[in-house]
């Protein structure tokens, strides 16, 4: 009985210092098929190696969240899903990453294809430096995807609605997108990412240059987009993982480390470098 | 003892660094110094070259011209065959009895009287003449320039006090202009015909309508051929080509050809335009191509650099939703880089505006006296102009060698300023 104790007291102790709560609804067993899988991945800049043997599997309509300290491989494996790697000179990615089932990296799937299926947020808010509306036309019109002008303004009214835009930037669609807040501006990327239709969205660290209301902001807006989009997010704040994510994976030295349900990785970790690292001892 | 010598340590160690600052202050003041004085040695050579320029050019735009009414003898006129007249004599006649004086027996005196008007007021009459017989026998008025020498005189040129032997003009001559401008005959104003004329053997006459069209002709062919290689060739290997060792065989090669004295250029132009493709000699297209290989690597340079500025986010948000890597380019990453790229082409062809060496070398050192006819026709530019007018042994062409200085500088002024105005207006901020 006093061992049991001593275990529980361990783990409160363990857990308390970073102040995760834990959605209980959340950390349910993720539901839904399997959207990407990824088997045996490593992917090398030049001679040096930056994932080691990652798999992993990535659910339909939910949110994965992939964290790790720098330089631990994780935003090298959100680009791979989509194939940006592709646009580094000397980045080899060998393995297989199935979207679907289909080989991302076979010879018959066009990158331009692919990445308007797999969109992508980018770290620091990007928009172009055109107006609010031709930031979220530019990939429809790129694939053809609306056949009249009345077509496209709809596909852009509903993807700034379902970027939560629509309401701050309904009276100033053109003016330059350029000439939003940064939370702002990071919505209008998701919105340009959305017009598309994408059916995975990445996110490599969408909150990391904002601030707590627009981190929020966009907190919700990924809560939201989960019931229709398959979301990977790479983030550094394991309490953004914690809130957001039904799934998480840990990545450390180029290696996958653990992933499983995140309600599971933050309250009762199995391999001791998550723990080390979910409370603070290292990253 | 440790706590005791510790602060005679710092003090010690205060007069030692207050003891260098002086040496640092100093080694400042004495850089700073030596900086004003670099930046007046530059500032007084280029006042001391534009001062020059502008006080040995600006009198050029003042002309002097003369109105005379010369009556048409119908005697001295065959109405059949108006152009074997001597126009030039009737007005040196012409002008004799304004000045109250009877020509002599041997024609001296209306010999001197052509010395000091220009044979244009000849060439009108016979133009008038030519185009309306009717005139014969009427008197008319004709304006047109005094000759060099003696506008020269006017604008205080040639003086009075130099001994006659050794001026061009004697005291007779002298006496007269002085007389014809007291009597109103003579008047100053703006040199209107410096700018709408084309380059003649008579400095009075002489303009650089022709030289300002020929270069303006030049340039476009080499702007239309210049630009779009220029950028196209820098986009694809900024953006497209592998970086590899050929890749960078082919960089280091352009980043010398930018270094290339230019006179190579005219030599190649020479060996490969002229001899192997046939291209009309001393013709505005095949100066502009000489050019364009001279403005390319520049034109390269500018345009890579101003691609490598925008960054590289802007390619990720595009490649993000599925754009091609032509599109990423062309839709966003070069539209973005204009500003920098047209600054770089404006700059680079204000350069070949003011480019000699290359010219002289494929034959365009040339008298050319009118506007081109067209793109094959024989041309001269500003800058040979400037070459070809101080060469001349005339003094009035010195005088319009400053002037067409001036001319060319005004040009390359408005170049520059239109490449700074295209950087300000379209500059952009990230």
């Amino acid at each position: 009985m006093p061992s049991q104790r001593d275990d529980a007291m361990a783990h409160d102790t363990a857990s308390a210092p970073v102040h995760i709560a834990v959605d209980r609804a959340h950390a349910s067993q993720p539901a839904g098929a399997i959207k990407i899988r990824a088997r045996d991945v490593n992917v090398f800049y030049g001679d040096k190696q930056a994932l080691f043997d990652v798999s992993l599997d990535v659910p339909e309509n939910s949110v994965t969240a992939l964290i790790g300290p720098s330089g631990c491989g994780k935003s090298t494996f959100l680009r791979s899903i989509n194939r940006m790697n592709d646009t580094i000179a000397g980045c080899k990615v060998v393995g297989r990453i199935e979207l679907d089932g289909e080989d991302v990296n076979d010879r018959s799937i066009d990158p331009v294809v692919l990445r308007a299926r797999v969109g992508m947020v980018f770290q620091k808010p990007n928009p172009f430096p055109k107006t609010i509306f031709e930031n979220v036309a530019y990939g429809p019109r790129i694939h053809g995807i609306a056949t009249g002008k009345a077509e496209l303004e709809a596909i852009v009214e509903s993807s700034l609605k379902r970027a939560g835009l629509w309401a701050e930037v309904a009276d100033r669609l053109h003016q330059p997108g350029t000439g939003l807040s940064g939370g702002q501006q990071q919505r209008l990327v998701i919105a340009r990412a959305i017009a598309v239709s994408p059916e995975v969205i990445l996110m490599d660290e969408p909150c990391s240059a904002l601030d707590p209301i627009a981190t929020a902001r966009i907190e919700e807006l990924i809560d939201e987009l989960r019931n229709q989009y398959c979301i990977v997010i790479v983030t550094h704040s394991m309490a953004q993982a914690a809130r957001v994510s039904q799934k998480t994976a840990f990545f450390h030295l180029g290696k996958l480390v653990e992933a499983g349900p995140t309600g599971e990785i933050f309250t009762n970790p199995r391999d001791s470098r998550t723990q080390d690292y979910i409370t603070g001892r290292f990253g | 003892m440790t706590d005791a010598a510790l602060p005679n340590a710092a003090a010690n160690l205060r007069q030692v660094v207050e003891a260098r600052l002086k040496k640092r202050h100093a080694q400042e003041m004495r850089f700073r110094l030596y900086g004003r004085m670099a930046i007046i040695v530059a500032l007084s050579f280029l006042a001391l070259l534009l001062g020059r320029i502008v006080t040995q050019g600006y009198s050029t735009f003042i002309d002097y011209q003369i109105a005379v009414p010369v009556h048409l003898d119908a005697s001295r006129i065959d109405k059949a065959d108006p152009t074997g007249a001597n126009y030039d004599l009737l007005v040196a006649e012409s002008v004799l009895a304004k000045l109250g004086e009877k020509d002599d027996e041997f024609g001296e005196k209306s010999g001197k009287v052509m010395e000091i008007m220009s044979n244009d007021l000849g060439f009108q009459l016979l133009k008038m003449v030519r185009e309306d017989p009717t005139l014969i026998g009427k008197t008319i008025t004709v304006t047109g320039p005094v000759k060099s020498d003696a506008a020269l005189y006017f604008k205080g040129q040639i003086k009075r006090s130099t001994p006659q032997d050794s001026r061009k003009l004697d005291d007779q001559q002298l006496d007269w202009m002085d007389k014809l401008k007291a009597s109103g005959a003579v008047t100053s104003g703006f040199n209107v015909s410096f700018l709408t004329n084309s380059d003649s053997t008579e400095p009075e006459q002489a303009g650089v309508l022709g030289a300002i069209v020929g270069s303006a002709m030049m340039l476009l062919v080499t702007a239309c051929l210049a630009v779009p290689i220029g950028v196209l060739a820098a986009t694809y290997l900024e953006e497209f080509a592998p970086k590899n060792r050929w890749t960078d065989i082919i960089e280091v090669n352009i980043n010398n050809l930018a270094a290339v004295p230019s006179i190579v250029y005219g030599l190649l132009g020479l060996a490969v335009f002229i001899n192997w493709l046939a291209v009309p000699r001393s013709s505005p297209l095949l100066g502009g191509m000489v050019l364009a290989l001279m403005a390319l690597p520049t034109i390269i340079i500018a345009t890579r650099s101003a691609l490598k500025a925008v960054p590289p986010s802007i390619r990720e948000a595009a490649l993000g939703v599925g754009a091609s890597r032509t599109q990423t380019v062309f839709h966003h990453v070069l539209p973005l880089a204009m500003p920098g790229v047209m600054t770089g082409a404006i700059l680079s062809l204000a350069h070949a505006l003011g480019e000699t060496a290359p010219l002289l070398m494929i034959g365009m050192i040339s008298f050319v006296p009118g506007v081109p006819e067209g793109f094959t026709g024989a041309a001269t530019v500003l800058p040979v102009q400037v070459f070809i007018w101080e060469n001349a042994s005339e003094r009035g062409f010195h005088e319009r060698t400053a002037a067409a200085i001036i001319v060319l500088l005004v040009f390359m002024i408005v170049m520059n300023l239109a490449a700074i105005l295209v950087r300000r207006r379209f500059e952009r901020r990230w």
